[in-house]
């Protein structure tokens, strides 16, 4: 344990420590309780049952599944492709000592970060349609996620600016550089590096908006499962297994960033600046 | 079918929306409230189900978590109202990054203060009480600010899973023939109106409760 906690406690005497060791029995007994009720829920409706689980150690059923897997990561990735460059544009047109860039950049932050990703896809998916233009399903799910997650994005890299000192700023403009010209050869290098922790933390966001295709039906992993489902006639043990393998890659992309963190740990002050901590723009 | 009707509509499935926000706000503090007691607590185990609790529920998308309380409980014997399904979703997703927004916010506590406190004969109560959590409080409002704003946008997800809200509400006009621009507007600006309006909000009481240095 880090942080103030160790200091709020004193050691614990010999009457504390009998303590906290009945309490730890007493909460492993709870809490073992609690998973026996679980799983005699599951017992008692009949969803342990072998043939409810014995789909998911097929390897056809298992491909399915991946392969859903693989076209979840293909949306996150394309959209961050596009949404990472236009959000890095977005803040540093939000911080350009132009009105006519400043303002629009500053109302298309605020609205698209003001807005449900799936109220967007149903713009996209029944709005236009409406009005007579369509657009093909993929782009349905991708452009929506794009629009609120480089609006996200912007606001990353726009804390990151502001967090870099002003003397880099005010030496590059001494040396007779233009706001754009400081922008890309002073101020993105140097925030970049600081800022990759919570970039891939918003890859994680991006990867919870994909699971939108369930609404489009794009053959994502979450839609993938929900077919799955329907065919093996198991949908708590698929959404399980679906859930599963969300969080195995979460919890994947969490370690490198925590990794990456650690290995710049010469520039802590954007520790405390985890605005990506809060639920993203459309699953949050 | 009428502009009165449609309004009318949109704003039933805009109650809805903020009974939903309300519930599992509130749900969300309690769970996240819970959880970083047991992450903070000398009992093993409960430091360890906290733990487990952050990380799964930090890594599943929303998404994946309502449809599993919707489509998932009933096969075990829990058969919930979607509108209930949804709010215990919503605030088990959400009780997580409280959790975590507490925890941070307590830890930006500088060490020297607890320290302090401790020194001049505080207990564990009180130094939390009188020293640690009013300056925590002051530096999370903003952090739960954000929260609040997602677990307004996650809301929408409803609709994905047939809870009725705003979103869904939109979402059958439209497949009813209404106006797209209409209904897409009206929706659009109630978002807006609710999540520029709390982040006023919350930014005014930030500014209220910060240290005047």
């Amino acid at each position: 344990m880090r942080g103030v906690e160790p200091v709020l406690f004193d050691r614990p005497g010999p009457r504390g420590r009998r303590r906290i060791a009945v309490a730890t029995v007493v909460a492993a007994l709870a809490l073992a309780g609690l998973a026996a009720l679980a799983v005699r829920q599951f017992a008692v409706n009949g969803q342990l049952a072998a043939d409810k689980w014995q789909p998911f150690t097929q390897w056809p059923i298992l491909r399915f599944l991946l392969m859903g897997l693989v076209y979840s990561l293909l949306v996150t990735l394309l959209c961050a492709v596009i949404a990472m460059p236009a959000g890095a544009v977005l803040a540093l047109g939000r911080l350009s000592p132009r009105a006519y860039v400043r303002w629009p950049a500053a109302v298309f932050v605020e609205l698209f970060r003001s807005l449900p990703t799936l109220l967007l896809i149903f713009v996209f998916l029944l709005g236009l349609p409406a009005m007579g233009t369509s657009v093909p399903t993929f782009w349905c799910l991708v452009v929506p996620i794009c629009l609120t997650g480089s609006a996200t994005i912007a606001e990353v890299f726009r804390a990151g600016v502001l967090a870099l000192e002003r003397g880099q700023t005010e030496a590059a403009s001494a040396i007779g550089l233009r706001y754009w010209q400081t922008m890309r050869l002073i101020v993105l290098p140097q925030v970049i590096r600081p800022l990759l922790p919570l970039l891939l933390v918003q890859l994680i966001n991006l990867l919870k908006d994909s699971t939108l295709g369930y609404v489009v039906t794009y053959a994502e992993l979450l839609y993938s499962g929900k077919s799955l489902a329907e065919f093996v006639h198991a949908p708590i043990q698929t959404y399980l297994v679906v859930a599963a393998l969300y969080m195995i890659v979460n919890w994947l992309i969490t370690r490198l960033a925590h990794r990456v963190e650690r290995r710049q740990g010469r520039v802590p002050r954007f520790r405390m600046r985890r605005v990506a901590g809060t639920v993203p723009a459309a699953a949050e | 079918m009428g502009f009165p009707a449609l309004a009318g509509d949109l704003l039933h499935g805009f109650v809805s929306t903020v009974e939903i926000v309300a519930l599992s706000f509130v749900g969300a503090l309690l769970v996240g409230t819970l959880i970083a007691v047991c992450r903070i607590s000398p009992v093993l185990p409960l430091r360890a189900f906290g733990w487990l609790y952050v990380e799964a529920f930090r890594a599943v998308p929303l998404l994946v978590l309502l449809v599993l309380c919707v489509f998932g409980l009933p096969w075990i014997g829990l058969t919930l109202s979607p509108f209930a399904s949804v709010v215990l979703g919503i605030a088990l997703y959400a009780g997580a990054i409280v959790c975590e927004t507490l925890r941070s916010g307590v830890r930006g506590v500088p060490l020297g203060q607890v320290e302090a406190a401790r020194a001049l004969g505080f207990t564990f109560g009180q130094s939390l009480r009188h020293v640690v959590l009013p300056q925590a409080f002051r530096v999370m409002v903003q952090p739960f600010g954000n929260v609040f704003i997602g677990v307004v946008l996650g809301t929408s997800l409803c609709a994905a899973v047939g809870a009725q809200e705003l979103t869904y509400a939109t979402k059958v006009l439209d497949i009813q023939g209404a106006n797209p621009l209409v209904t897409f507007g009206l929706a659009a600006v109630l978002y807006i109106a609710v999540t520029l309006g709390s982040g006023y909000v919350f930014g005014r009481i930030e500014r209220r409760v910060r240290f005047q240095r």
